[in-house]
């Protein structure tokens, strides 16, 4: 198969590509083609969803045709780029000179005796030139080289969870510095004294990576394991709470932006959101409260803030996507995340065994006794005690003392006979409950 | 098990949820019905007529578990009482309800068959004896609401049992009997 000449590029499962560490997406183009017009066995790709990253070239086939396989070409393979000849009468190309193997496959290292020129066609509306002065940047730039020896360490620890090691931490200051890397590169040489107090910014950032990654890994191996035997007491971390907290605010390497993703923006944030809520979504018990999630995910972006009307629009294209969470309003008009796994009858078995606890059977419970239990927001439990209420699982009291919940035995009773107490019900349980207080 | 005077409670008075009113349907339908239930039996033994929604009606405040019914809830079960036959609104604007435990048609019966027991098959009674006199005592006749009496007993005149006369004042109205 001629595709093959192509190494092929993981993605997550909402079909966003999982990236290198350190890498960075710097630019999206839709409906690209790529082709080789010396070699004919070269793979025709056509329309497909070009991504220019830091490391890499990534292309992404159509969303109809989720069949064919992404493939990539690394930065580092590129030899030479053309420059681009204008024309009124084709759509915009670029060429490129890339290195191959003998057998003239592209490898992921992209060392290779042979070369090849590949020619990108863009049918899309998008602005060509913008997008070659991104991808001039990058290939000058040479990233793939500082994170592929920086990276050695950090991800032979991270071994064992090769997609968490993919998305792994740097705090919001990445972000921060980003910008500031973009500014310097325009900015003229004259300034380079100035790089040094960067350099310095750099590398305590690359400090704070490696203790990231030493933290997780140690949350990770479990509480009570002994710490590995690099780390100090000062070390010590705190309760396991905190250590939740501070994984919170685990950076989003490569937050989709505006910029970089231009018109696929929503569509691209939609699938970074459906990947970053699963964690959080577990954490919570497969519901998630729609506020809570937009601090998380502002909080893990750091720099690149969305706005909560983007954080809907992400939300509510997952219908069309085909990602294992889903948006959710409940009839009370309050919007929720909830993972497709989730299901309603788990939570509702759980509010059954809470309704019928002795307690809860004599007095009933509130919205926030159910919260305490379930570890939910009091504003969630309130939603589910409602929706019970609405399967007939449980009812109402609303008095004085306030708005409680009761078992429902309405259903059991006989208006026939008023005094019959069936044997084995709620009723029965309940009569026991009250006697015995 | 909880009693009001001789009355027996069902357990589920003492169910908070039993006094506010459900909004979702099944469930709501099913407090409803033992409402009627509850109210028809209490106000069948108490011998109760008449039910006011602002007066202190026992089985509308639990003392025990301190609740009590909304005015909303109130109309609405009798209301759902009345929408059965089993009660009327006695003013238009829903302050006292007349309870029929038992159904007009069965309180004329009720009334044929004391006039039977008593040999009036052709006989002359006025509507207080009815209600008060020593003919009815221990029957259910005795005390019996005078609305619902003359109810019943215009019923049976429209059957052509009985002929209601009337006397000079409301106190002295008779019927004579055709069975």
């Amino acid at each position: 198969m001629a595709g093959d000449l192509l190494p092929a590029a993981e993605l997550t499962e909402s079909g966003r590509p999982v990236l290198y560490s350190g890498e960075v997406e710097c630019s999206l183009l839709s409906a690209v083609d790529l082709l080789s017009e010396e070699v004919p066995s070269f793979p025709h790709l056509k329309s497909f969803l070009l991504i220019l990253t830091t490391h890499r070239l990534l292309l992404l086939p159509p969303p109809q045709t989720t069949t064919d396989p992404s493939r990539f070409i690394p930065l580092s393979s590129i030899q030479q780029i053309f420059s681009t000849k204008k024309s009124m009468f084709h759509s915009p190309r670029i060429r490129f000179q890339v290195s191959t193997t003998p057998e003239g496959k592209v490898s992921e290292s992209g060392r290779g005796s042979k070369s090849v020129v590949i020619t990108l066609v863009m049918r899309g509306k998008t602005d060509p030139d913008s997008f070659i002065v991104k991808f001039w940047d990058s290939w000058r730039k040479r990233d793939w080289e500082a994170s592929g020896s920086g990276s050695g360490a950090g991800s032979g620890s991270g071994e064992g969870s090769s997609s968490l090691a993919v998305r792994m931490p740097v705090v919001g200051l990445s972000g921060i510095l980003r910008k500031e890397q973009e500014m310097w590169e325009s900015t003229d040489k004259t300034l380079q004294d100035a790089f040094q107090d960067l350099n310095a910014l750099m590398s305590k950032a690359k400090e704070m990576v490696t203790l990231a990654e030493k933290m997780r890994l140690k949350l990770l191996s479990g509480s009570n394991s002994q710490p590995t035997s690099g780390t100090s007491n000062d070390d010590e971390m705190g309760t396991k709470e905190e250590m939740q907290d501070w994984l919170l605010s685990v950076g989003i390497v490569s937050p989709v932006t505006k910029e970089s993703a231009g018109a696929l923006y929503h569509q691209q944030l939609s699938r970074q959101l459906a990947d970053f809520v699963k964690k959080p979504l577990e954490r919570a018990g497969g519901m998630i409260n729609m506020i809570d999630i937009y601090c998380l995910f502002n909080r893990a972006r750091g720099t690149e803030l969305i706005s909560p009307d983007d954080l809907l629009q992400a939300c509510s294209l997952w219908e069309k996507f085909d990602v294992s969470v889903m948006l959710r309003k409940f009839d009370s008009g309050v919007m929720v995340i909830q993972s497709k796994t989730h299901s309603d009858d788990e939570i509702f078995g759980r509010i059954r065994s809470l309704m019928m606890k002795t307690e809860a059977l004599v007095n009933g419970i509130s919205a926030s006794d159910a919260a305490m239990t379930l570890g939910v927001a009091p504003a969630m439990a309130k939603e589910y005690l409602l929706a019970a209420e609405g399967k007939g699982l449980v009812c109402r009291d609303v008095s004085p003392d306030g708005f409680r919940f009761y078992i429902n035995f309405f259903l059991e009773l006989d208006p026939q006979n008023i005094y019959l107490v069936k044997d084995h019900s709620r009723y029965s349980t309940w009569i026991r409950a009250i006697s015995s207080r | 098990m909880q009693t009001l005077g001789e009355f027996k409670l069902p357990h589920f008075f003492n169910y908070p949820p039993y006094f506010t009113l459900q909004p979702v349907r099944d469930t709501r339908e099913k407090q409803i019905q033992l409402w009627k239930e509850l109210i028809l039996d209490y106000c069948r033994t108490q011998k109760i007529f008449i039910v006011g929604l602002d007066e202190d009606f026992p089985l509308f405040t639990n003392a025990v578990i301190e609740r009590s019914l909304s005015h909303e809830a109130r109309e609405a079960f009798l209301s759902a009482l009345v929408s059965e036959g089993r009660a009327e609104w006695l003013d238009k604007g829903r302050r006292k309800c007349l309870i029929l435990w038992h159904r007009i048609q069965d309180w004329a019966d009720l009334i044929l068959s004391f006039a039977r027991d008593n040999g009036l098959e052709d006989g002359v009674m006025t509507v207080d004896e009815i209600r008060s006199g020593i003919e009815s005592r221990g029957t259910e006749l005795h005390g019996m609401e005078r609305t619902i009496l003359m109810r019943a007993l215009k019923h049976l005149e429209h059957k052509g049992k009985l002929a209601i006369f009337k006397g000079t004042s409301a106190d002295d109205e008779g019927v004579k009997f055709s069975i």
